[in-house]
């Protein structure tokens, strides 16, 4: 038995023990970079973590006794806890104006409107419109971004965004701190009682609260789809708190291979996968990202082609595929008409474990992009018809006031 | 009396006269993670060692299965497809995939023991 694909997330991590099966590792004369540890390293090596190498980090993708399966099910029945300490944190910071006005340059969200005490998705765009990262930012007060970017693009994202932000704003990373996702409809009850003013948030607020006398940040968000939250602690007390968090019956270590199962069905995308430099805000589906006043601006980098591709529309689009069959249909698997003519490709493309059944998400021409078409996926030789649909596979259980 | 044999892809082939039952091997499964969908031969399709015999895949992975030896296909696991999860819970018992009328015996000579194959995957 060898691997034929590896799924969804052979760039974003080999997939354990399965590459080893037929491959010796590498040779001495490659010698490959150390990965990074996060602050909670050694206690996943302590709760059995099957760990494998994710954007440099040596990271947990499952956990002896309980699986991708069960790690899945149990954070949509209870809550699951999830280490994203490789994801990038950075404060952006003015004293003199609102780093916001810096960042819109870079992102074609509103983030000079974004309130203190709330969070935004948003893309950070090249000058071509092409997307480089998704992130969140916060608005922690007049003066302060945080911001959440992908661990894979953080060096490269800071990099850009300093380049491009102007002498007044200030980047900091804030590369000694932890970021933890607690997630499911228990995570609430749960983490309630470690922090007040917790039930009075909202999806997408945000608080700046203490634990030990250091600042923590909490988002009201997360990956999955499910209600939740996610911690930014200092390295220091990582470990302690989730010790803490873990003595709750309802909590459980989750690695990243349910969590790519559960963002999947939720409709969330994958940078790397489902979006890139070569996917736009209007091709991925994401033009609510772009609001009005941007719009009628256009002044972000990027703006011309988006613009273009919002009045004209994009040659294609991000959709839901749902295989009719029972065989996954994993990501680079193409996509044809009824005619035999080659109309698409899967980006993502997985079992969702509580669809009980295979997911995709992908691109397809435009003009096909409409719920209800069938299409057909080529895989070993066999068509397998998949019918586009609307994200996400599995409703959001966000709590809105 | 029956013959466990193992092949460096991690399929076993337990043998009962010329008849062979194929699965994965416990180490495969584990390597896997939870199986969630297989594909199986046909009954009647002749397969050559090393060649493809089904597929087998994990909520992040799919796999091939390989023959480990040659032979025609006389039974396939029918139930198996429905229930997946045994391929995890019980891989040499009544999880196996197939069952194969070997047709060139001496290629068994080519498979490993069940102590060479545990030296084996230890030195993976």
């Amino acid at each position: 038995m060898v691997p034929r694909t590896e799924g969804a997330d052979h760039r974003a991590y080999s997939p354990g023990g399965i590459c080893r099966m037929t491959e010796k590792p590498v040779s001495s004369f490659m010698t490959a970079p150390a990965l990074k540890k996060t602050p909670l390293h050694a206690l996943h090596l302590e709760k059995g973590a099957r760990m494998v190498p994710f954007a440099g980090y040596d990271m947990p993708v499952q956990y002896d006794g309980f699986g991708v399966l069960k790690e899945h099910l149990h954070t949509r029945e209870h809550a699951g806890l999830f280490d994203v300490s490789h994801m990038g944190q950075a404060l952006l910071y003015s004293p003199t104006i609102d780093p916001a006005t810096a960042l819109e340059k870079i992102v074609p969200s509103d983030i000079i409107g974004l309130q203190n005490g709330r969070q935004r998705y948003t893309l950070l765009l090249n000058d071509e419109g092409g997307i480089l990262d998704d992130l969140m930012v916060a608005r922690l007060n007049e003066h302060t971004l945080l911001l959440v970017v992908n661990a894979a693009c953080k060096d490269k994202d800071f990099a850009y965004i300093r380049q491009k932000i102007g002498a007044v704003t200030q980047l900091t990373p804030l590369d000694d701190r932890a970021l933890l996702a607690l997630q499911g409809p228990k995570a609430e009850q749960v983490l309630s009682p470690f922090f007040s003013g917790l039930l009075e948030m909202n999806f997408m607020d945000v608080i700046t609260t203490a634990w030990r006398d250091a600042d923590i940040y909490i988002s009201r968000s997360g990956y999955t789809g499910e209600d939740g939250f996610e911690i930014s602690f200092p390295a220091a007390l990582a470990d302690a708190f989730t010790r803490d968090l873990l003595q709750e019956a309802e909590v459980r270590l989750i690695g990243l291979g349910a969590r790519d199962s559960l963002r999947l069905e939720a409709g969330l995308c994958l940078y790397g996968h489902d979006l890139d430099e070569h996917a736009s805000p209007v091709s991925a589906n994401l033009k609510w990202t772009v609001p009005k006043r941007r719009r009628n601006e256009a002044n972000f980098a990027g703006a011309a082609k988006i613009m273009s591709e919002l009045n004209n529309s994009p040659y294609i689009l991000r959709v839901g595929l749902q295989p009719q069959g029972k065989a996954p249909i994993r990501e680079k698997t193409e996509l044809f008409d009824d005619k035999g003519r080659k109309v698409g490709v899967v980006t993502s493309g997985s079992f969702g474990p509580s669809v009980d059944g295979p997911i995709a998400m992908g691109y397809v021409d435009a003009n096909l992009a409409v719920t209800g078409t069938i299409l057909t996926a080529m895989v070993r030789g066999q068509s397998l018809p998949c019918t586009i649909v609307d994200l996400p596979f599995v409703p959001h259980r966000y709590k809105k006031g | 009396m029956t013959r466990l044999l193992f092949s460096t892809d991690h399929e076993y082939i337990r043998l009962d006269g010329d008849i062979g039952t194929v699965g994965i091997t416990d180490y495969a499964q584990k390597a896997l993670g939870d199986v969630v969908y297989v594909e199986m031969p046909k009954v009647g399709a002749t397969l050559t060692k090393g060649g493809q015999a089904g597929v087998v895949e994990s909520v992040k992975s799919a796999s091939e299965i390989y023959a480990p030896v040659s032979g025609t296909v006389s039974e396939i696991n029918a139930g198996l497809a429905d229930d997946t999860g045994r391929v995890n819970a019980d891989p040499l018992g009544e999880a196996w995939f197939f069952k194969l009328r070997l047709s060139n015996t001496s290629e068994l000579d080519g498979l490993m023991d069940e102590a060479a194959y545990t030296a084996y995957c230890q030195g993976l």
